[in-house]
């Protein structure tokens, strides 16, 4: 190890160079955003170096300062709206895969062929032919337009990916270490809730950060099913700053800096978890 | 104890206080007695403050009713409005364009209205438009289609046409005109002018033809000479006049808002040609309308009345600037003044209203095409139209026939019937009966997962399937078996390798696939073994940085990758000029167009390889470097015989699922290339939602597009899944 460690300057200089380099790749183009969201009016923007131009904030004043009808905090609102829907979705998604993926790692049962297989089709069936089927679903049980209902629509997409991913967490924990709590007198279910489950935190972490990103960035299906501007999320109200004929560019980039930044919280925050939660499913695949 | 809880009720009556202060008042009026009145619109800015402001009005007057105002994405207009009115959910009223009329009409969204004393109130042309076959539908409200706009300072008065405008000599860097030489809707106005229409009366495609060519001729003239910006969008159009760095621009009413200053004049559209016929720009009449099944009819009307005529459209004209129509608004001398609305009142009642006939809408997409093809492909005039109008008769094709579902029905029955006596039979064995017992334990782990799954993921998904073998447009569905899929597969009798088949565009989005899996995997895993290499400082900043733009959301910084894209303006041409290279045209040939979406799609998906691979590294051991090391491996050595085939099996998996979800990218396509140039980069699943939503709603098409994708993934990923089953 030692060797390695001393190695050339001259490779440090290159790889810090790729690194770099990949770094601007990375920012270039958010770097453009922001220039947007800052550079007052809608002024124009041209060159290479993405610099605003009298940066001001009034783009941010714009949209997050918007008011309601009635006068109230109608964005502050919305983002309270996405914020409970992006969490719960995310709750709900871990409770409903967890069990399921744990019996899918630990069990055998007559039809987990096919039940594998019908979870992994789920993610080949392009989304868009659900729309209108999920809309006369959620109108017959009375949550069309409402949170709830999207809720559950965002949480049930998110299951299958969740427990492929939480299968793989399951499988690469040692059977051994709930036999030996079995021993000492715990049921299996108590076996899975004291030893399991901690032991596979990294991957549950990195589920619900998935799980929040599916509920916190789309569009259509809360475009089609919401109808009150008080239930309204973020995506809704960014889409509505590009009309037909006109487009707020200017509010576009400071809503999408809005959205962005508790995404971007969550994955400073879950970094660690993410490295080793991500592929603790695919060790052994 | 007591003070405990007195001391909750307060925390919570202050919480509650916080809230409402937060987000307004509760409603002091108790609801029961307040009839509400829904009124649904995609207005924004001023518009929507008008309307806000007539709202407010109608209450102050009518103190039983609520207004409740819903401003809707202009992009989820249509499809919010197609979901909501069936189901008796959508709005009391609704804003839209004239033009709309027959689709709604088609799937009995709107009902017809009374004809009053309308014929008093608004002109007969904006009813004529609101009107089918002798019945009207809706109260028109304003009038809007494109004109002028010029700056006095640059152009001392309104050019006589626009050949003459576009050979005027200005001051360097001034280009004369500017407008959205790609967009159907203006060019339109130029077409009219040579004698062409985009469409006749009995549907037939237009743009195509001798007039048709001689305006395209002088667009691709006009384009190569530098005398109009090229690619120009809404956006790019405000900007350069706003900025004076164009000394005119043909555009509608909505480009007012954004000038400053007072260097500004509008007069209607001059001829195209000097001496030539007049430039008649599409006129659209905004207009309320009327849905099907509304809750609040008679309340909805009252509004309606109160919005179009009267105080609601002085409000309009003074708040918002619209040419209302109402006859007492137009009287109003103070209105009369305004040389901004006279002007466009004027351009108004000169302009053609856009054809109402249901054919209209299919041919935005293949003007556009042709338009596309010779302004930025460099094909000549009369080829782009030409494919233009194949597209066109491609897309209004007669939908197949009309089957008869008994025969599909008794199939479903015998297959019904198959599986029942199967389980039967399953249920008597006592072999699987005692092994169905003995899975009992993991169903009641399941359970809960197998209803919320089958509920709200595959029974919509099977139902979607299901249309697959339905044909009609828009809602008015019937039964025609498999023929959607032997039209697919048949390239809907044309060449099967043509343009815009279902194999072509497969053979694209497998090319797609393959190009993103192979960059996704080679930058990620780079950069992973760069960051994992112990000497590496700072790897937890790098790490933070490269992973953003996976935090963004892809819809905006598709379009942000967009901006950089364009000819003109676009930060990659601006890089490769001052690298000292050309700038390239991305969005006219198929390679720099799929370049793009490539480069676009490689920048979001990137950082989720690199992490699966930083985290399938830290997954082995370090002892084994170390034995490699004694034997004196070489770090190509190493790599290739320790880390490599310790990576590729955890990488697997992320392959597999990230080859599934770059196949149905639909974002990058759609919002990057837009599958320019002429369909080419369009991938299988923008081609479905295309069919869906922008071409003639043939959800059945789509549907059946949508299956074939599924077949195509699942037999591809076959061997993976194999695996998977087994373990």
């Amino acid at each position: 190890m030692r060797a390695r460690e001393e190695s050339k300057w001259w490779i440090e200089l290159a790889c810090n160079a790729v690194l770099v380099l990949a770094v601007a790749f990375a920012l270039y183009p958010i770097l453009w955003v922001v220039t947007l969201a800052l550079s007052p009016g809608e002024a124009p923007q041209r060159g290479v170096i993405p610099v605003p131009v009298a940066p001001s904030l009034e783009h941010f004043d714009a949209v997050v300062l918007a008011r309601g009808d009635d006068g109230s905090l109608v964005f502050i609102r919305q983002m309270m709206n996405s914020l409970v829907i992006a969490l719960t979705t995310a709750t709900t998604a871990i409770l409903i895969a967890t069990p399921a993926a744990f019996a899918m790692s630990r069990f055998r049962f007559v039809g987990k062929g096919s039940t594998t297989l019908a979870l992994l089709a789920t993610q080949m069936f392009p989304g868009v032919a659900a729309a209108i089927p999920l809309y006369l679903i959620l109108d017959a049980v009375g949550l069309i337009d409402t949170l709830t209902g999207l809720i559950l629509v965002y949480a049930t997409s998110a299951v299958p990916f969740a427990i492929f991913q939480l299968r793989g967490a399951f499988d690469g924990i040692p059977v051994d270490l709930e036999e030996a709590a079995m021993v000492d007198g715990a049921t299996r279910f108590e076996a899975f809730v004291r030893v399991v489950l901690p032991a596979a935190r990294p991957a549950l972490a990195v589920t619900a950060l998935f799980a929040f990103m599916t509920a916190w960035n789309e569009f259509i299906l809360a475009a089609t099913f919401l109808s009150r501007e008080e239930v309204f999320t973020l995506p809704v109200v960014l889409q509505r700053f590009v009309g037909e004929h006109h487009a707020h560019w200017g509010r576009f980039a400071a809503g999408a800096i809005v959205v962005s930044v508790p995404v971007m919280a969550l994955f400073y925050w879950l970094q660690r978890h993410l490295v080793s939660g991500l592929t603790a499913g695919g060790v052994k695949g | 104890m007591i003070r405990r809880a007195r001391q909750i009720t307060l925390n919570a009556a202050l919480a509650t206080l916080a809230l409402s202060a937060l987000f307004g008042a509760p409603s002091t009026v108790a609801a029961q007695d307040r009839e509400t009145v829904r009124l649904w619109h995609a207005y924004a800015g001023a518009e929507e403050e008008a309307l806000k402001e007539i709202a407010e009005r109608f209450e102050a007057t009518h103190p039983d009713v609520d207004v409740e105002l819903l401003a809707v994405a202009f992009g989820a207009y249509a499809a919010k409005l197609e979901a909501a009115i069936p189901t008796g959910r959508g709005p009391d009223v609704f804003i839209d364009a004239h033009e709309r009329l027959t689709s709604y009409r088609e799937s009995g969204l709107v009902r017809a209205i009374p004809a009053a004393n309308n014929a008093e109130l608004f002109p007969a042309t904006h009813l004529a438009a609101l009107s089918a076959e002798g019945t009207l539908y809706g109260l028109p409200l304003s009038v809007k289609c494109a004109a002028l706009y010029y700056h006095p300072s640059l152009l001392s008065s309104p050019p006589s046409s626009l050949e003459a405008l576009v050979e005027m000599s200005l001051p360097e860097g001034t280009t004369p005109l500017v407008f959205e030489a790609e967009n159907a809707y203006y060019v339109a106005a130029l077409l009219h002018a040579d004698g062409g229409a985009m469409i006749d009366e009995a549907g037939d495609y237009g743009f195509v033809g001798d007039a048709a060519e001689r305006t395209l001729t002088t667009l691709t003239e006009w384009t190569t000479r530098g005398a109009i910006p090229e690619e120009a969008s809404g956006e790019l159009v405000k900007r350069l006049f706003a900025s004076g760095d164009a000394a005119a621009a043909i555009s509608g009413p909505w480009l007012a808002p954004d000038l400053s200053g007072d260097d500004w004049a509008v007069v209607p559209l001059p001829p195209f040609r000097e001496g030539g016929l007049e430039s008649e720009p599409y006129a659209t009449v905004e207009a309320i309308f009327f849905p099907a099944n509304a809750r609040s009819e008679a309340r909805g009307q009252e509004l309606a009345r109160f919005i179009a005529t009267g105080a609601g459209a002085m409000i309009r004209a003074r708040t918002a600037r619209q040419v209302v129509s109402a006859r007492d608004a137009v009287l109003d001398p103070g209105l009369a003044a305004d040389d901004f609305l006279a002007t466009f009142r004027d351009a108004g009642e000169r302009a053609r209203p856009m054809p109402t006939h249901a054919n209209m809408r299919y041919t935005f997409e293949p003007a556009t095409r042709a338009l596309r093809a010779a302004l930025r492909g460099g094909f000549a005039p009369r080829d782009a139209l030409a494919s233009g109008a194949r597209f066109f008769s491609d897309v209004t094709r007669p939908l197949p026939e009309r089957r008869d579902p008994m025969f599909a029905l008794v199939l479903i029955g015998l297959f019904l019937f198959g599986l029942v006596v199967l389980l039967a039979r399953t249920a008597r064995d006592p072999v699987r009966r005692a092994a169905i017992r003995d899975s009992l334990p993991a169903y009641k782990y399941m359970a809960h997962a197998f209803v919320a799954v089958g509920g709200l993921v595959i029974l919509p998904l099977a139902v979607g399937a299901a249309v697959s073998f339905f044909s009609g447009r828009g809602r008015d569905l019937y039964f025609v078996g498999f023929a959607n899929y032997v039209e697919i597969l048949t390239a809907r009798g044309g060449d099967l390798l043509g343009s815009g088949s279902f194999w072509l565009v497969l053979l694209v989005t497998a090319l797609w696939t393959l190009a993103n899996l192979t960059l996704h995997l080679v930058i990620g895993v780079a950069l992973a073994l760069l960051l994992n290499r112990p000497s590496q400082a700072l790897k937890g900043p790098y790490r933070v940085l490269l992973i953003l733009p996976w935090a963004v959301p892809s819809y905006v910084t598709a379009l942000a990758w967009k901006g950089m894209f364009h000819r003109q303006f676009g930060a990659v041409n601006e890089i490769l000029i001052a690298l000292g290279a050309e700038p390239v045209s991305w969005f006219a040939k198929w390679s720099t167009a799929f370049s793009a979406n490539v480069a676009t799609n490689v920048w979001l998906g990137f950082p989720f390889m690199m992490v699966v691979t930083l985290g399938a590294l830290s997954a082995i051991p370090k002892e084994l470097y170390q034995a490699a090391a004694v034997d004196g491996a070489t770090p190509w050595q190493q790599f290739r015989h320790v880390t490599a085939p310790l990576l590729i099996p955890s990488l697997a998996p992320a392959v597999a699922m990230g080859a599934v979800w770059t196949f149905n990218m639909f974002n990058v396509v759609f919002l990057v290339s837009g599958g320019e140039p002429g369909g080419g980069t369009e991938i299988l699943v923008s081609e479905a939602y295309r069919w869906a939503f922008t071409r003639s709603s043939q959800y059945g098409y789509a549907a059946a597009y949508a299956v074939l994708i599924f077949f195509v993934l699942l037999l591809a990923t076959r061997p993976f899944a194999k695996k998977l089953e087994a373990m």
